[in-house]
């Protein structure tokens, strides 16, 4: 009786843990939007959401990519330089008269092929993620350059620009993109076989090689869905600004991108971590950045307090799930 | 006989040294004796204590209280690697511990270098780097990088090491597993000048002709017991076995006794399976129905062998071929895909997803086979599967989307061993099945393997244990340094001896005949 009892007690346990994993940073977030509104009076209106909703778009889509990646146990830094890139792609594309539209599906293009091609050196010459993707960083930033001979380039007649600007049943275009690739992200994740495998791999590579998956194209696969992710991206962000500049694009949207699958409690090491977690990381950075704004601190105290905020509000979920213990 | 001639007092003196681990004995009551200028080895087989034996001695562990400690015939507390270290006990361990890209010399005196103001002193160092390596008459200068060293070399550098700090018991733990002939002679031309300079040697080694040649004295221990010392002119290869496996096969084993062998055709067949490293030109047969042992020393290559008929590894030699066709095995899912399933050794690093639930893991080998369209899962059928799977293992849990890391581990193995059975294996390899499950998952995997034999499923069983193998298995190999070291058959009538299998593994087939 008693070992069944502990059992049961066990199970419950389990299933607390597994429901604030899920739950994780909400909370969090539900915190800091009272608080600003409290400070700004104006944090919480409806014309002010759509403008976070559309801030944090853009690196939700990168963060879902990179949530792949990160439930591998890998880590991608190119994608701010392959959202330049494809961006750049985007924009010259969209200058071809009567194919003006094909800017979209170029950039997407062009964002899986340089995932493509990191998943392919990470998966078969089985050189470490970090150093392939820092390379690629450098390297893919520099081709978003030459594409526009170092210059902005600009479309003022942007076939595509409803994307950026428009809204559909009065939600931004942007925000519906970001939300239906977290819903595929999720499907994909959870409901596909390639999903699982996802976590297998995450979670003990070499008992997955000895399941018989075949580590490698998963690997090729998520570095690939995060360049596709980053070429959306670019696609978005030029969209928006009607013009792409291969210098200054997408600087440092990796950390953004990694800070948010972070605050969504997605394991660094791989194997745990679920895509919801990633959304509500990805909403608490654009909330701080905008409710920041919103109370008038100066653009150098919003890196420090972001930073800041980052390491507590990971350091307060670590200490919470030790409370739960791991079995 | 240099150290028994030695009256006054022994040098180490260990008695009713007990130690528990959990709820499991490690050691009861041990006592071992150990004279000045003494070789005195160890034997016993995997798992008897030996080594919890020296991590007491060194300070790695601590004993249970109730026994004690007497070095010079004074009670000494170990307690601490550092303070053993004080006492002059010294261990060379089988992974050599040097650090590759310091000299000779700075390894010696690692974590003791003698220096002048807080800045090493390379040329004292050297100056008393030099004597040491002419005592153990070692040829190289102290200058050179471990790294330019073959592992002989090193070994020699670790020796040397020990001597730094005046050792005086010295504890060899299979020292000549990884060298060459000549090395392994260069050894002992160094323990003999060890010996002569009085300096005590504890030995452990499985290989039986090192034994003879070096020992004044050999001490055996079996589960965890100390069962007797023989004196060098005692020793005797049938003698040492008997003491080594003494055990009586309880009935704990309940195997219908099959007449498979010989009659039926092989399932799979290997020839000359070898890597060129750890495993040479291995050839073996298994037949449908039938549990094949595979016994052997830890180290003979057994594991190595299954990862290489399984594709874990790849194979530079050799044909693998199931009911006579020839199977072209390079990675898991080849032989997966050809009907072939291997246990590993070790579930929580190389078999289960310990965040994963239960179902996931008995699952993840055929997800991909059950799946719907475009390869979205079919979570009705993964439920079936598991529940299923659950009930006729006996897996005790509160749930199938229980996290697999939540059960203990007899029930993990059972989960694992689900995994391997929903792919239906033609042949089935199991590793350790039992290494760290208690009495009752025990026989239930007994009981799961006989049920396979039953229905027709071809069994590779590998185990340290040498009553199990020999309470399961209708034939055994027994390997010894990556070689198939001979195969015994048993029948009702005759059934094997543990000691023909610890002959064959140790390589004493002919002393002990």
């Amino acid at each position: 009786m008693s070992a069944i009892d502990t059992e049961q007690a066990r199970t419950d346990k389990l299933k607390l843990r597994s429901t604030l994993t899920a739950l994780g940073m909400l909370p969090v977030l539900v915190l800091l939007a009272v608080g600003f509104h409290l400070l700004s009076g104006r944090f919480l209106s409806v014309n002010n959401l759509s403008i976070v909703m559309q801030q944090a778009s853009i690196n939700t889509v990168l963060a879902a990519g990179m949530t792949f990646v990160i439930l591998t146990g890998g880590i991608d830094l190119s994608v701010g330089s392959i959202l330049a890139a494809s961006a750049m792609i985007a924009v010259i594309v969209s200058l071809v008269p009567d194919f003006g539209m094909l800017g979209v599906p170029a950039a997407i293009a062009a964002g899986l092929a340089c995932g493509f091609l990191n998943g392919a050196i990470i998966a078969w010459l089985k050189l470490p993620p970090f150093i392939v993707t820092l390379g690629s960083l450098t390297a893919i930033r520099g081709v978003a350059r030459l594409l526009g001979n170092d210059t902005t380039v600009f479309n003022a007649d942007l076939p595509f620009d409803f994307i950026g600007n428009g809204t559909l049943f009065g939600i931004p275009w942007l925000a519906v993109i970001a939300m239906a690739t977290i819903l595929v992200s999720w499907f994909v994740l959870k409901r596909t076989v390639l999903g699982t495998w996802i976590y297998a791999v995450g979670g003990n590579s070499e008992a997955a090689r000895l399941t018989g998956i075949k580590v490698p194209l998963v690997l090729l696969f998520v570095y690939s869905m995060s360049g596709l992710l980053s070429g959306l991206g670019g696609a978005m962000s030029a969209a928006r600004l009607y013009a792409a500049n291969g210098l200054q694009l997408g600087q440092a949207y990796e950390l953004d991108a990694i800070a948010a699958v972070i605050l969504g409690g997605t394991s660094f090491v791989g194997g745990v971590g679920s895509i919801w977690g990633t959304l509500i990381g990805a909403l608490i950075i654009a909330v701080l950045s905008n409710g920041l704004i919103l109370v008038g601190v100066s653009d150098i105290w919003q890196y420090i307090i972001k930073g800041l905020v980052i390491i507590v509000a990971v350091g307060l979920d670590r200490y919470r799930l030790k409370g739960l213990g791991r079995t | 006989m240099t150290g028994t001639a030695n009256q006054q007092h022994p040098l180490l003196e260990m008695r009713d040294i007990s130690k528990t681990f959990g709820a499991s004995k490690a050691l009861s009551n041990v006592s071992l004796t150990v004279h000045p200028g003494e070789v005195h080895s160890l034997m016993g087989e995997n798992g008897a204590g030996k080594s919890t034996l020296m991590k007491i001695l060194s300070g790695a562990y601590t004993a249970d209280p109730g026994g004690s400690v007497l070095i010079d015939g004074a009670p000494v507390v170990l307690g601490d690697p550092l303070r053993a270290k004080a006492y002059g006990i010294a261990v060379i361990y089988q992974e050599l511990s040097l650090a590759p890209n310091l000299t000779v010399a700075q390894n010696m005196f690692l974590g003791n270098e003698p220096s002048r103001f807080g800045i090493a002193d390379r040329a004292e160092m050297a100056r008393r780097a030099e004597p040491i390596l002419k005592q153990l008459g070692i040829g190289f200068d102290s200058a050179r990088r471990v790294a330019e060293l073959s592992l002989g070399e090193r070994q020699m550098v670790e020796i040397a090491r020990a001597l730094t700090t005046s050792a005086r018991i010295i504890v060899m733990d299979e020292p000549t597993t990884s060298l060459t002939s000549r090395e392994t002679d260069k050894l002992f031309d160094v323990i003999a000048r060890l010996k002569a300079d009085g300096i005590a040697i504890i030995y452990i080694s499985h290989r039986m002709e090192e034994v003879y040649q070096l020992s004044d004295r050999v001490s055996v221990l079996r589960d965890g017991a100390y069962v007797g010392t023989l004196e060098r002119a005692e020793l005797s290869a049938s003698k040492l076995v008997s003491m080594m496996v003494g055990r009586d096969l309880s009935s704990f084993y309940k195997k219908e006794h099959r007449q498979v062998t010989g009659e039926r055709a092989a399932v799979l067949s290997a020839r000359n399976v070898g890597d060129g490293v750890k495993v040479h030109a291995c050839s073996f047969d298994v037949r449908s129905g039938e549990v094949l042992g595979v016994a052997g020393l830890v180290g003979s290559g057994r594991t190595e062998l299954a990862r290489l008929v399984y594709g874990a590894d790849r194979k530079t030699s050799g044909e693998i071929s199931l009911n006579g066709k020839p199977l072209a095995i390079t990675s898991p899912r080849d032989a997966l895909d050809a009907g072939i399933a291997y246990l590993t050794e070790d579930r929580k690093t190389l078999g289960l997803f310990l965040d994963m639930s239960i179902s996931d893991n008995i699952n993840i080998g055929v997800i991909a086979g059950d799946a719907k369209t475009g390869g979205v899962l079919d979570f009705a059928k993964a439920r079936e599967r598991a529940a299923d799977a659950v009930k006729s293992l006996s897996i005790r849990t509160a749930g199938t989307q229980v996290n697999v890391g939540a059960l203990s581990g007899g029930n993990q193995q059972k989960a694992l061993l689900a995994r391997l059975l929903e792919t239906k294996p033609k042949v089935i390899i199991l590793d350790e099945p039992t290494r760290g499950v208690d009495v009752g998952a025990k026989s239930e995997i007994y009981r799961i393997i006989d049920e396979l034999a039953q229905n027709g499923v071809a069994i590779v069983v590998i185990s340290s244990d040498l009553p199990e193998i020999l309470g399961i298995a209708d034939r055994v190999l027994v390997m010894r340094e990556g070689c198939i070291a001979g195969e015994i058959l048993g029948s009702a009538e005759a059934p094997i001896a543990q000691e023909a299998i610890m002959a064959l593994a140790t390589g004493t087939a002919g002393h002990a005949a």
